[in-house]
């Protein structure tokens, strides 16, 4: 829990820096970004530019 | 044959504002044969299933809301009457879902015409080519002399608020890329007309008021981005709302006509560090966020007064104030989770790196697409969201009613509550904004000029009359 370790532990001198308590989230949510592009990777790279030069439509409003 | 007499129209509070959001989307057959289909030849198949209940492309649903194919066979979603911002981000999305119920049947009839192949239906405001559409904001004002003057006010406001609503994208130019605030900017080509295709307006000023036409009026804006994030289009429309409400009130707002609206508009669209000042008519030099702030501090000092605290209004403030912040401080990731620009700035950036490509690249184009992408297991916005990397607003059980339930507040209500009830009697019948009928050998039209009447004797006459 990082809010208890900031209060309990601030006498200590070793201690993280003020915005570390909201590093693990941080962390947590770039690894949840990377799992995800890892997973569509493939999809992306498959053809992309034809992918891309295919999707034509006319104006609409 | 008009069905009774037209009651007069309520005494409404002026704090309360029917709003609405249309949607055009992106409609893609990806297929080996694509070429062998239109587009329009697509949408024909997407919608099968709506002209077999609904005997029209055009129809409107038991929510209250219009379901069609618009010019460029776009598929559009036109969110009935809400008069909440928290309800209109819950129809908005509840339209995404309804558009991608279509996709399974559209294509099994494409694959038995025998073009096996992925329909892809994208929130977005652009096709490859550059071709531009759009999702038009509507805001229901009270009627003045002086629309377009009053109108007018609001554009230095519009043209800047793309810094903190603005969907956010990758611009290519033959001097390579970089990434802009709005995709819209650039198809804008003047601040008012009632022209749409035409000439582009940023706010429409057609005079269809959809409503008691001595009382009201729309303020039909068409300079936004279409955007999935519930938080951005909080903002974009709660923001608005609420400028409007201070303008309705004639409280003067700060002196902050622009010199050219549509240079105004791409100069800051294309400058992501925020710092580009844009000229006003009286020559002084203003940045985006500059410009923001004043609307933003205009706003807050009514707080209390014209303006009713409340929860809703708390957020808009708080959202508002961080997104210029963010824009000052060039910190995009402070709201990474809440602001459109962002949260597709991260991703595009996280994927550039593992790539190593530069920002034109080709699969980045690709990453767009897919963000965009209004699947809710392939689309990558879905994705980001369900993992839980962006902010909510709504929950899916308020998405899943607003599917089927119309406002209960507003005149949705009349509409919805007669549709589900003439399909269910087996009758014809025609609906609009402002009309419910029934055809056949005795046809009777009931005339809803109030958007605020959620409860009409003439229309549970007719339901009784229809089901007895």
């Amino acid at each position: 829990m990082p809010q208890t370790t900031s209060s309990s532990s601030s006498f200590e001198d070793d201690l993280p820096a003020p915005d570390a308590p909201a590093a693990p989230a941080a962390q947590a949510s770039t690894d949840a970004l990377d799992a995800l592009l890892d997973e569509i990777d493939d999809t992306i790279q498959t053809n992309a530019s034809q992918f891309v030069r295919s999707f034509v439509q006319k104006g609409g409003q | 044959m008009m069905f009774g007499d037209v009651p007069a129209p309520l005494d409404v509070d002026p704090a309360r504002r029917v709003l609405g959001l249309e949607t055009e989307f992106g409609l893609h057959f990806d297929a080996p044969q694509a070429r062998a289909v239109t587009p329009e030849e697509v949408a024909g198949h997407l919608f099968h299933s709506v002209v077999e209940w609904g005997r029209s492309s055009n129809v409107f649903l038991t929510n209250g809301s219009r379901l069609y194919i618009d010019v460029g066979a776009h598929p559009e979603y036109a969110t009935a009457e809400c008069d909440s911002v928290t309800q209109l981000i819950e129809h908005d999305k509840a339209g995404e879902r309804l558009v991608h119920d279509l996709v399974e049947q559209g294509e099994r009839r494409l694959a038995s015409a025998g073009l096996e192949g992925t329909i892809y239906l994208y929130k977005n405001n652009t096709d490859s080519a550059g071709n531009s559409y759009g999702c038009h904001e509507n805001y229901l004002v009270r009627r003045r002399a002086d629309f377009k003057s009053f109108a007018a006010v609001l554009l230095p406001f519009l043209v800047s608020r793309q810094i903190i609503t603005g969907s956010g994208c990758i611009t290519r130019t033959p001097q390579g890329a970089h990434y802009s605030f709005s995709p819209r900017a650039d198809h804008m080509w003047e601040g008012m007309s009632s022209a749409t295709t035409r000439s582009r307006p940023m706010i429409n000023t057609r005079d269809e008021p959809h409503a008691h036409a001595d009382l009201y009026r729309r303020m039909h804006v068409i300079v936004g981005d279409s955007t999935m994030a519930e938080p951005t289009t909080f903002l974009k429309v709660g923001s608005t709302d609420l400028l409007l409400r201070l303008m309705e009130a004639r409280i003067q707002l700060p002196e902050l006509a622009l010199a050219n609206e549509m240079n105004a508009i791409r100069a800051i669209a294309h400058d992501i560090t925020g710092t580009a000042t844009v000229e006003l008519a009286d020559g002084r030099h203003m940045s985006a966020a500059d410009i923001q702030e004043a609307c933003l501090e205009a706003v807050t000092a009514h707080i209390g007064g014209i303006i009713e605290p409340s929860e809703e209004v708390e957020q808009i403030i708080d959202l508002w104030g961080r997104g210029i912040a963010a824009v000052r401080d060039q910190n995009p990731s402070a709201v990474e989770t809440e602001l459109e620009w962002a949260i597709k700035l991260r991703l595009i950036e996280r994927y550039r790196e593992r790539l190593g490509c530069a920002l034109d690249d080709p699969r980045l184009a690709r990453l767009e697409m897919a963000f965009h992408d209004i699947s809710p297991t392939r689309g990558l916005f879905n994705r980001l969201q369900s993992d839980g990397l962006v902010r909510r607003i709504v929950d899916d059980a308020a998405i899943e009613k607003a599917k089927t339930e119309p406002p209960a507040s507003t005149r949705a209500a009349l509409r919805g509550r007669f549709v589900r009830e003439a399909l269910a009697s087996g009758q014809d019948y025609t609906v609009d904004w402002v009309h419910l009928k029934i055809s056949g050998a005795d046809p009777k039209t009931i005339l809803l000029k109030d958007p605020f009447r959620n409860v009409d004797e003439r229309v549970d006459v007719l339901i009784a009359a229809m089901s007895a």
